[in-house]
């Protein structure tokens, strides 16, 4: 690891550490957090039991289908976007300005339209995801050298055939940071709409938890939370590095 | 007399370019016949349509009037069959590595795998570049990463070659080298080539024949035979026919730069 990773893994161990104290000297109090040695033992438990199985599958399952809408509705969004000039025009305020949107406002809305279930909490995830992989996926077209379109068409590639085997891959580095916000804003979108109003899911275990004062549920679960978003993040920005190293560009 | 490979006749191309858009004659009008299996050359002062008139040849911009003929066939704004270009810019895909790189136009002619490994092989050697079959662009020099996009070229096995200032990025040794393993793929291929460049001195050493072109709207206004043998490399730079035939393209060129520069100046910085 680097010195920069030590200084950051050292960091990460100074405020655990100073949570640890605190609650064990009694100045965090036992009802507003656990101890972190609690909370790691709490989650091996809740794990082992598996009785969180079915609400981790849920909102999984529910996350994925969103940020595959996203990815997919994304990327061929903004192969067609990029091609209709007049459109992207129009349009690009409105991305521009897409984030300061509530999406949550519209829930009610959803749910007279699609009924309860998953579909709502799917679409919200989605909306979040989609127009940070649109954005990405123009920002990366806009940067394909125009020599790379020439060659395409002295090589009599047909348009999806540059898109899929040009223009797409020339794109990649800034799609995978699309990829990455999209993961991050399904996440949100998923487990935010579980917590306002949903009969399962662990947004929704989280709430209960909370409104019974089960920390020892609780804070497991927001912990589950948090190691799944590292762990794809690391991933993801691993596939980023691999991407940007074979290109000469770190 | 065997019919040219490649006949334009009166061609021309304008553009719409500024705000509000007007319309630019960028070129033309042009009338040039290509020899089978000849190395031509075009040198002209910046911007005077040289590029354009190398993407009318290859179908890559449709003519405004007169007719582009490959082969006896009219060329439509659609890139023909036969024909390869390299541009100036590096473009090779950044994404696959060398032998990828080149195998990239084959997927279209439908090889059989063996036949489509042993093409890449045979143009990898030829270009210098067999131990470097599984690296990535970002691991070559600039002259190497050209090689690959002209073996990229050379694997589709075209019989007209169009080059548009493919060491224009490189320096002055590098491109005397490349100029000889040009010179030697040409020989080694039997294609015809035709090369856009800025430099009088690599259109002197490599071509057969060299258009010169004038300020735009271009129009050749010399073509000059050089009576070099098929045989040749960047050594005849020594010998006295070459600093002869440079000084004629310049004598030429000197005015039609001028005027490029007069109309430059006049343009950036009107009282």
């Amino acid at each position: 690891m680097s010195r920069v990773g030590w200084y950051r893994l050292a960091i990460v161990l100074a405020a655990l550490a100073a949570l640890e104290a605190l609650s064990l000297s009694g100045v965090i109090d036992r009802i507003t957090m656990q101890a972190p040695h609690l909370i790691v033992r709490d989650f091996f438990r809740l794990i082992v039991s598996g009785r969180m199985n079915a609400a981790i599958v849920k909102t999984l399952r529910n996350t994925l289908l969103a940020l595959s809408l996203a990815l997919s509705v994304g990327v061929v969004a903004g192969v067609l976007l990029h091609r209709a000039r007049g459109l992207r025009e129009t349009l690009d305020p409105l991305f521009a300005t897409y984030y300061a949107v509530p999406v949550f406002a519209f829930y009610p809305f959803f749910i007279v339209v699609f009924g309860l279930g998953d579909l709502p909490q799917i679409l919200i995830g989605f909306m979040l995801g989609v127009v940070a992989m649109i954005v990405n996926t123009l920002n990366g077209l806009d940067r394909v050298p125009a020599v790379l379109l020439k060659t395409a068409r002295s090589l009599k590639l047909s348009a999806a055939q540059t898109a899929l085997r040009v223009t797409l891959p020339a794109a990649a580095p800034y799609i995978v940071t699309g990829v990455k916000l999209a993961v991050a804003y399904a996440f949100i979108g998923v487990i935010g709409s579980e917590f306002i109003l949903s009969r399962g899911g662990i947004g929704y275990e989280i709430s209960f938890s909370y409104t019974n004062f089960d920390n020892a549920t609780m804070y497991p679960l927001i912990v589950l939370i948090l190691l799944a978003s590292i762990a794809i993040n690391a991933g993801l920005s691993r596939w980023e590095l691999s991407l940007l190293e074979r290109r000469g560009l770190r | 007399m065997t019919a040219p490979q490649v006949a334009l006749s009166g061609v021309g191309k304008t553009f719409l370019a500024g705000r509000p858009p007007a319309p630019l004659h960028a070129l033309g009008p042009v009338d040039l016949e290509l020899r089978h299996g000849e190395f031509f050359a075009v040198v002209g002062p910046s911007g005077c349509g040289k590029s354009t008139l190398l993407e009318v040849i290859a179908g890559l911009t449709p003519v405004s009037e007169g007719r582009v003929e490959f082969e006896g066939r009219g060329i439509a704004g659609e890139a023909p069959d036969g024909i390869g270009v390299v541009f100036q810019e590096d473009a090779s895909f950044a994404w696959l590595n060398v032998a990828d790189n080149v195998a990239f136009g084959l997927r279209r002619l439908r090889l059989g795998r063996a036949e489509a490994d042993d093409r890449v092989r045979r143009v990898l050697q030829l270009v210098g570049l067999a131990d470097f079959a599984t690296a990535y662009p970002a691991q070559l020099s600039g002259g190497m990463r050209q090689r690959v996009c002209i073996a990229r070229t050379l694997v589709m096995e075209p019989r007209l070659i169009l080059l548009d200032e493919p060491f224009g990025a490189l320096d002055q040794q590098t491109r005397l080298l490349m100029g000889d393993e040009l010179l030697r793929l040409w020989r080694q291929t039997g294609a015809t080539v035709f090369l856009i460049t800025h430099a009088l001195d690599e259109a002197a050493m490599l071509a057969d024949r060299i258009g010169v072109m004038s300020a735009r709207p271009g129009q050749l206004i010399d073509v000059i035979e050089t009576g070099w043998a098929r045989e040749r490399d960047s050594r005849i730079v020594e010998r006295p026919e070459f600093g002869a035939i440079t000084a004629r393209l310049w004598k030429t060129l000197r005015e039609e730069s001028l005027k490029t520069i007069g109309r430059s100046c006049a343009g950036g910085h009107a009282p």
